[in-house]
């Protein structure tokens, strides 16, 4: 059974601690500024948006990659960066429609979500279930897919 | 089936692997004439700073992935196609028979018309074996010339910069990148090159290359002379299409193709560099010649060889991004704008910030950014999805920064809205 992150901004209270469990996970520093989930703000409305790679089925990330570095992990099914290929053109930064790979200078390398192999730490340190880690069926994908679909101007040659 | 496929790079790989998917008891041969494993031109500048290896610039790493996809990869060049026999012609004086042939024969560098241009010492940087002799001369403290700024150019240009020589560029139009940067964002690389200690002469040309001892000496259309051990050639390129304009197929600025990538031979389709396309926003057919529109023809013409013709190609959005000595450009679309069209832009100079939107109505067309790299990609999410901005577009033109809010809630909007 795939599972996916399921994020309901309507409980997140933009405590950010999703943020720095990602950055501490990942970059082993605790520094929002570098972590894969950013959670967006709206004054206005007083509002915040939890936001982070949804591992959509187009991976126009992984396909646009010129050297193979952008592959499916087997198990969590998470497009993931290795980043000993990784040659840091930064092509993925502007295929991914989403925006969700993002460059990092200090490597010179692009970071993405790869979900924490299997165990988000995002999902573990969100103090109020705004971001939950759930069978992908039961979860809003298919209507995130649904949005990848209409960005989609190619035929699918998987389907 | 018998699937042929004429170039190995980005484009005719991925439509290898894509046609063995769709056919697994198809025929596929990749024909390449390189003497390497398919690579990807790309990664070069990242072999040039010892970034990688030179396997690190092959487009697949596993050894044997060919032989583990039964693609049969032959090294040689075609030189005629026979249409009516539906056969190609190679150099080594082997043919072969097809069903269904894609070109993806890229393109090579222009030869700019400048005495001298073929002295030893001159060189493009366009294959891996061009890599290998600029990396034997461009040692630390060498002198380098580049002639042109454009993509390529710039992204020679960081690769040499970063190899420590005293490097020169010289570009005949009025700023960097011309093709991605407007005036004011264009103006702006050059000043960070400068400041990076990199001569930039704009509106300039390379008038000769002479002989000079056991080295070269480059005149400029400003009088200058310039010194150099090295001088790189990346004036533009130009589609490997003249074979098949010899074997009757029409061409234009690329090989013509239809909203199936199909050229004027019904079993000949076309995909990468050499194709002339169809763009998303203009909606005429123009030569990209960029890595995302290349895999994306080689899926689509892929598809429509092995299963037929099932949806028009709606066209690739444009973009590009580049990396100068650190500064990261990016442009996407319509990012001059169109008439009639509404825009906002962002400069900061000093801090090397900048970013241009393009609107048609409410909708955003193209756009271009310098020192920008988070969330990048929704500027073609956006421009690709038609999506409509409403309200946004005003709190767009007050804070272009906030591309990333205006997409959440216009784009997604029904995921931010779920409760």
């Amino acid at each position: 059974m795939q599972k996916s992150l399921h994020i309901d901004p309507g409980k997140c209270t933009g405590c950010l601690q999703c943020e720095m469990a990602c950055s501490l996970e990942n970059e082993g520093v605790f520094n929002p500024s570098k972590s894969r989930i950013k959670v967006f703000t709206f004054h206005e409305e007083g509002r915040f948006v939890p936001y982070t790679c949804t591992q959509c089925d187009e991976a126009w990330c992984m396909h646009a990659c010129p050297v193979d570095a952008i592959v499916i992990n087997a198990v969590t099914g998470s497009k993931d960066v290795k980043a000993d290929l990784c040659v840091g053109c930064k092509v993925c930064t502007i295929a991914c429609p989403f925006g969700t790979v993002n460059y990092n200078a200090d490597s010179g390398k692009v970071v993405k979500c790869d979900l924490c192999g299997g165990d988000p730490k995002c999902v573990s340190s969100c103090p109020t279930d705004a971001i939950t880690y759930v069978d992908a069926n039961a979860t809003g994908l298919d209507k995130m897919r649904a949005w990848a679909a209409k960005t989609d101007n190619s035929v699918s040659a998987d389907a | 089936m018998l699937y042929v496929i004429v170039g190995a790079g980005p484009a005719g790989v991925v439509a290898a692997e894509q046609l063995r998917k769709l056919d697994p008891l198809g025929n596929v041969t990749l024909i390449g004439d390189e003497p390497e494993a398919p690579y990807s031109r790309m990664a070069i500048p990242y072999y040039l700073t010892d970034k990688i290896e030179e396997q690190g610039t092959h487009l697949r790493k596993q050894s044997g992935h060919y032989d583990a996809h039964t693609i049969d990869v032959v090294q040689d060049r075609v030189v005629s196609i026979d249409t009516s026999i539906n056969e190609v012609h190679l150099a080594s004086g082997d043919k072969r028979r097809y069903d269904k042939l894609l070109l993806a024969t890229g393109s090579s560098p222009a030869v700019p018309p400048i005495p001298g241009i073929e002295l030893a010492g001159v060189h493009n940087c366009w294959t891996l074996e061009d890599a290998r002799a600029i990396v034997k001369l461009a040692k630390p403290g060498a002198s380098v010339v580049l002639m042109g700024a454009g993509f390529i150019g710039c992204i020679v240009l960081e690769a040499l910069a970063l190899r420590d020589v005293k490097l020169t560029v010289v570009e005949m139009e009025n700023r960097m990148v011309p093709r991605m940067m407007n005036e004011t964002s264009g103006n702006m690389i050059k000043r960070w090159c400068e400041e990076k200690g990199v001569a930039v002469h704009t509106s300039t040309r390379a008038e000769s290359i002479e002989q000079s001892g056991s080295g070269l000496v480059v005149k400029l259309s400003n009088g200058e002379n310039v010194a150099a051990d090295l001088v790189i050639s990346a004036t533009g390129v130009k589609p490997n299409m003249q074979f098949a304009a010899d074997s009757g197929i029409e061409t234009d600025q690329g090989i013509l193709v239809n909203h199936f990538l199909q050229t004027s031979d019904e079993d000949i389709y076309a995909a990468g560099d050499v194709c002339q396309g169809k763009d998303f926003s203009t909606g005429e057919f123009t030569v990209q010649a960029i890595q995302p529109t290349a895999v994306e023809h080689a899926r689509v013409a892929a598809s429509n060889m092995a299963r037929g013709h099932h949806s028009e190609h709606a066209g690739n959005v444009n973009m590009n991004v580049l990396d100068t000595i650190g500064l990261v450009s990016a442009s996407f679309g319509s990012w001059m704008g169109t008439e009639g069209g509404d825009s906002v832009e962002l400069v900061n100079e000093p801090a090397f910030k900048y970013l241009s939107l393009q609107f048609e109505d409410d909708v955003l067309i193209g756009a271009s950014s310098l020192g920008l790299t988070q969330h990048v990609g929704v500027l073609r999410g956006l421009i690709q999805s038609r999506t409509r901005l409403g309200d946004w577009k005003e709190k767009l033109k007050e804070d272009p920064l906030r591309i990333m809010e205006a997409y959440l809630a216009c784009a997604q909007g029904q995921s931010t809205s779920m409760t």
